[in-house]
């Protein structure tokens, strides 16, 4: 990212750049004092726990052991030899792959729609915000409630149309997808507030040109001018909530379990039984790799999204 | 051409839309709200009713309230919330000050692990932070759940960035006044950076209010349970026998961010749409 130039809501805006400041030789140590401070937690609480994370995935490590040796590959081998790994790699990938289409389209869906009147805007961004804001575990434990086979809301309403509801979480063929859903449900505002922000900075007059060069239907406006201009913005969306959907954990470890019979099992909460209930830090670490290779390949298409540029002027 | 019949037939077709929408987005809040409000009879009836026959929210809350210490942990979540925001703040305002308005060698290294720091995501170092803490022998204590977030390489990146906003005429007035450069931070910079500190105050306590993984990991004890911790122990405790109460319990921890957020929408949107450049 280059020094004057800020990415709110994955569109890019261009700073004023700030005079070239002369400094006197008396301030040669005080910087060093000022981010003294925050180099010594960084390398304490991130960038050390990091190369440990890594470190610790070649070790047999486990908490309260006297001594750890180092044991190369084993966990790795342990990991690609197990069932449950594959099973829980399976699960976080057709979550994610359920989630960012859903999110990102119904955000989409719901920015184009608030955008395109000018009634009744806030109010409406203020009601599809608001599962953003509210505590997860809490809306989890509601969404549990919903799904009830016999007292739930969901299969009630199924009930009134003749329709035998299935016992969502404690089916292994529904349960999955009942946390994909509830992952929508609270992601897609959160994205429409990326998208609101990438619509607002489409110039008016790439509309009005539009139209004069016979772009009349509101359709044709969106595909020469909204969908074009709104692409970097939505590859960016597209990359965010990948991340936020790998580290899919809360609902699974407060609703499920990662049961039954491990459909919804998931990497981070493989990470966290193995790590902090059984304590085996080593292949909770190996864990730990995969999911950040996931994290990493991400980020690289992110930056080479942003490095291709996104010019609105 | 758009003719105004047509521009009033969208309009209307938006607002269904748009409502229908909203009714899915608002639904679990409203059925926590309604559940919370029924006697456990009703609660515990196949058939579907809004709004409850007998009206039981008081009982509801005093159950809820009786067999949690529910004050105890919206307490403890303020207290968390707070210092960690305050840590965060101490720590990253100096150091984004000297990355945006003076030079010094190693500046850009540092800048360069400050923006690599932003991609690594918290479960990535939860196994080493714990043993570290567990070395330290500070499990199970407020301290555990503050210091690994009193570093916020994000916030650095943000104020870095407002900060280089700041006119050099104003440092340089300040310093002509004697004024030094850790006084600068505190008495220049934070002043003139307000806005941004306000939308990074409103990503982080959101961020700590709502989060459940770490507290899980490093907490044994009850009495410091966080809002999110308290909702998940009460539902392995009542679930299933009381969903009254359990809803009650679960509007009473998500009520203080909810309220906040409907007094101060743009701000708490702005704040959270922060998130994205992460």
């Amino acid at each position: 990212m280059s020094d004057n130039v800020a990415t709110i809501g994955g569109v890019t805006v261009r700073l004023p750049v700030p005079a070239t400041a002369q400094r006197r030789g008396r301030l040669s140590l005080t910087p060093y004092g000022l981010v003294a401070p925050a180099l010594t937690l960084m390398l304490i609480m991130l960038l050390g726990p990091l190369a440990g994370v890594i470190a610790l995935s070649f070790t047999d490590y486990q908490l309260g052991a006297p001594s750890l040796s180092w044991i190369g590959l084993a966990n790795y081998h342990e990991m690609f030899g197990d069932r449950v790994f594959w099973t829980s790699l399976r699960n976080t990938l057709v979550y994610v792959g359920i989630v960012v289409p859903g999110a990102v389209t119904t955000g989409l869906a719901i920015a184009l729609l608030i955008q395109s009147g000018t009634s009744l805007r806030s109010l409406y961004r203020t009601i599809y915000f608001l599962p953003v804001m509210a505590t997860l575990i809490a809306m989890a434990v509601v969404w549990e409630f919903m799904l009830h086979p016999q007292f739930g809301l969901v299969n009630g309403v199924l009930r009134e149309i003749g329709i035998a509801g299935p016992s969502w979480l404690q089916d292994r063929s529904t349960a999955l997808y009942a946390l994909c859903a509830i992952g929508i449900w609270q992601a897609a505002g959160f994205n429409m507030v990326l998208f609101l922000a990438g619509l607002v900075s489409i110039p008016k007059q790439l509309y009005e040109a539009a139209e004069i060069d016979g772009a009349a239907s509101a359709w044709a406006r969106f595909r020469l001018v909204t969908w074009p201009l709104l692409r970097p913005v939505t590859t960016f969306v597209v990359v965010i909530s990948g991340i936020r959907s790998f580290q899919v954990f809360d609902t699974v470890h407060v609703l499920t379990k990662g049961g039954p019979s491990k459909s919804t099992e998931v990497l981070i909460h493989s990470m966290y039984t193995e790590g902090f209930e059984f304590f085996r830090s080593g292949y909770g670490a190996a864990l730990t790799v995969v999911f950040l290779t996931f994290i990493l390949l991400l980020t690289l298409i992110k930056s080479r999204l942003a490095d291709r540029g996104v010019q609105y002027a | 051409m758009t003719t105004p019949a047509k521009l009033s037939l969208w309009s209307v077709v938006r607002h269904i839309l748009l409502v229908a929408g909203a009714v899915v987005m608002l639904l679990p809040f409203v059925w926590m709200i309604s559940t919370a409000s029924k006697p456990p009879s009703e609660v515990f009836s196949s058939e579907l009713h809004l709004i409850p026959h007998q009206f039981a929210l008081w009982e509801n809350l005093q159950t809820a309230f009786a067999k949690a210490n529910l004050w105890r942990f919206l307490l403890n979540g303020v207290m968390v919330t707070v210092s960690i925001f305050v840590l965060q703040v101490l720590v990253a305002l100096p150091a984004a000050y000297a990355l945006a308005k003076l030079r010094f060698i190693g500046r850009n290294a540092l800048f360069a692990l400050v923006l690599f720091g932003i991609l690594i995501p918290p479960q990535a170092t939860a196994i080493p932070v714990f043993l570290l803490l567990h070395k330290l022998g500070v499990l199970d204590s407020y301290a555990a759940l503050v210091l690994p977030f009193t570093i916020s390489v994000f916030g650095i990146f943000l104020m870095r960035q407002f900060f280089r906003n700041v006119p050099d005429d104003l440092v340089d007035a300040a310093r002509m006044d004697g004024i030094s450069e850790f006084g600068i931070v505190w008495r220049v910079m934070l002043p003139a950076a307000i806005p941004a500190v306000t939308a990074f105050g409103i990503f982080s306590v959101v961020a700590h209010w709502n989060d459940y993984f770490w507290p899980l990991i490093v907490l044994n004890s009850e009495h410091l349970r966080t809002p999110p911790l308290a909702v998940a122990h009460f539902r392995n405790a009542e679930a299933g026998t009381n969903y009254g109460a359990l809803m009650a319990a679960a509007m009473v921890i998500i009520a203080p961010l909810l309220v906040a957020f409907l007094l101060a929408q743009r701000r708490f949107v702005e704040g959270i749409a922060l998130t994205g450049i992460k």
